[in-house]
């Protein structure tokens, strides 16, 4: 039988991927390359001191881009190129098709025909698609969900969020000034709109 | 008023499919049924749970359960919502008399005039297997929350 029941946010994994400082606070990102609120979640977090864990939170109804990007990523990942391709994905978020995939791949001096053949694999969905089902499990309602110490918190980092990972309040670009003045039990799932501002 | 608890027998109701035809008590029996409150169609964080609930839906079919999104919105609306996003979750209408349904389950949030976001499984006998209600209509259950039900309805 299938088990989708609740369980806590599994702790950062060896095959996961990480950046930032070692000894900064931990977060763990679920998200989609093809959703605006992760690019903005994204942005936010950018060349900041998070110790950064990016786990997929790939939803096929939500973007149909979704599960293909994140293959992308995996197969990037395969030839050590993860970061550089989730800092492509965001940092271009209106050119996600295959042919700007591969346009990056090249960019990145990645083996494209690998690249091709390991997007596709058992092993890559398989990845991606324990990232989801752990993500579900933990209870993710929203693209992003963040976790920090097993808190869950739906969409982009807000004052609240920041002010819990003990980092200064400026820290954050892009409408942060303004959202953290929004009222406090504004839903975080619900910012979308002012992305769109 | 409180959601209606496990053990309880579903009174007589009539919802509406996207088609129009009616949907009954009847239409519970035989089956596992999920019934996924929500406020309204289109807004941002019902989008969310929904498509979210999708990416589920083949572990849930495997569990034996049919999911069905309800709310106050007229079928039209609902059908269109479900194109939007996607998804091949069936919604069922609680427009006229307006939540009437829902009422008679407890999950109609009166200050918002809409239906409360809230899971209610019934078992194949028409029977509450479990319920939830959420703690506000911001607050999305997560479809985690439907498998420890279904987990918990097995159980007992």
């Amino acid at each position: 039988m299938t088990d989708l029941r609740s369980a806590p946010v599994p702790p950062p994994r060896p095959d996961d991927h990480i950046r930032g400082p070692e000894d900064g606070p931990v977060l763990i990102m679920y998200a989609d390359f093809a959703c605006p609120r992760c690019a903005l979640a994204h942005e936010r977090l950018r060349d900041q001191p998070v110790r950064l864990v990016f786990r997929h939170l790939a939803l096929k109804a939500k973007h149909a881009r979704a599960v293909p990007l994140a293959c992308a990523a995996e197969a990037a990942a395969a030839q050590g190129a993860f970061w550089p391709m989730y800092d492509a994905l965001f940092g271009d978020p209106g050119h996600l098709d295959d042919p700007h995939l591969w346009a990056r791949c090249e960019r990145l001096g990645l083996d494209v025909e690998r690249f091709e053949a390991d997007r596709r694999s058992p092993a890559v969905a398989e990845r991606v698609s324990r990232d989801v089902r752990d993500a579900l499990r933990a209870g993710a309602t929203a693209t992003p969900t963040l976790f920090h110490e097993g808190v869950l918190h739906a969409g982009p980092p807000d004052a609240e969020l920041i002010a819990r990972l003990g980092l200064p309040a400026t820290m954050v670009r892009f409408g942060f000034r303004e959202e953290a003045n929004a009222p406090a039990d504004r839903r975080a799932g619900r910012k979308g709109n002012t992305y769109e501002q | 008023m409180s959601i209606v608890a496990p053990g309880t027998p579903v009174p007589d109701f009539r919802l509406v499919r996207e088609n129009g035809d009616d949907f009954t008590r009847e239409d519970l029996l035989g089956h596992t049924t999920v019934l996924v409150f929500y406020p309204f169609a289109f807004s941002p964080v019902c989008t969310d749970q929904l498509q979210v609930y999708e990416e589920a839906l083949d572990d849930l079919k495997a569990q034996g359960a049919t999911v069905y999104g309800v709310s106050t919105d007229a079928h039209w609306s609902q059908a269109a919502f479900r194109k939007e996003l996607g998804v091949s979750i069936e919604q069922l209408s609680d427009f006229e008399p307006k939540g009437a349904t829902a009422r008679k389950l407890g999950v109609y949030f009166e200050p918002g005039g809409m239906t409360n976001r809230a899971l209610v499984i019934v078992g194949p006998d028409g029977v509450v297997a479990w319920s939830h209600l959420a703690d506000s209509p911001d607050d999305l259950p997560g479809v985690n929350l439907i498998f420890d039900g279904l987990a918990a309805a097995a159980a007992v």
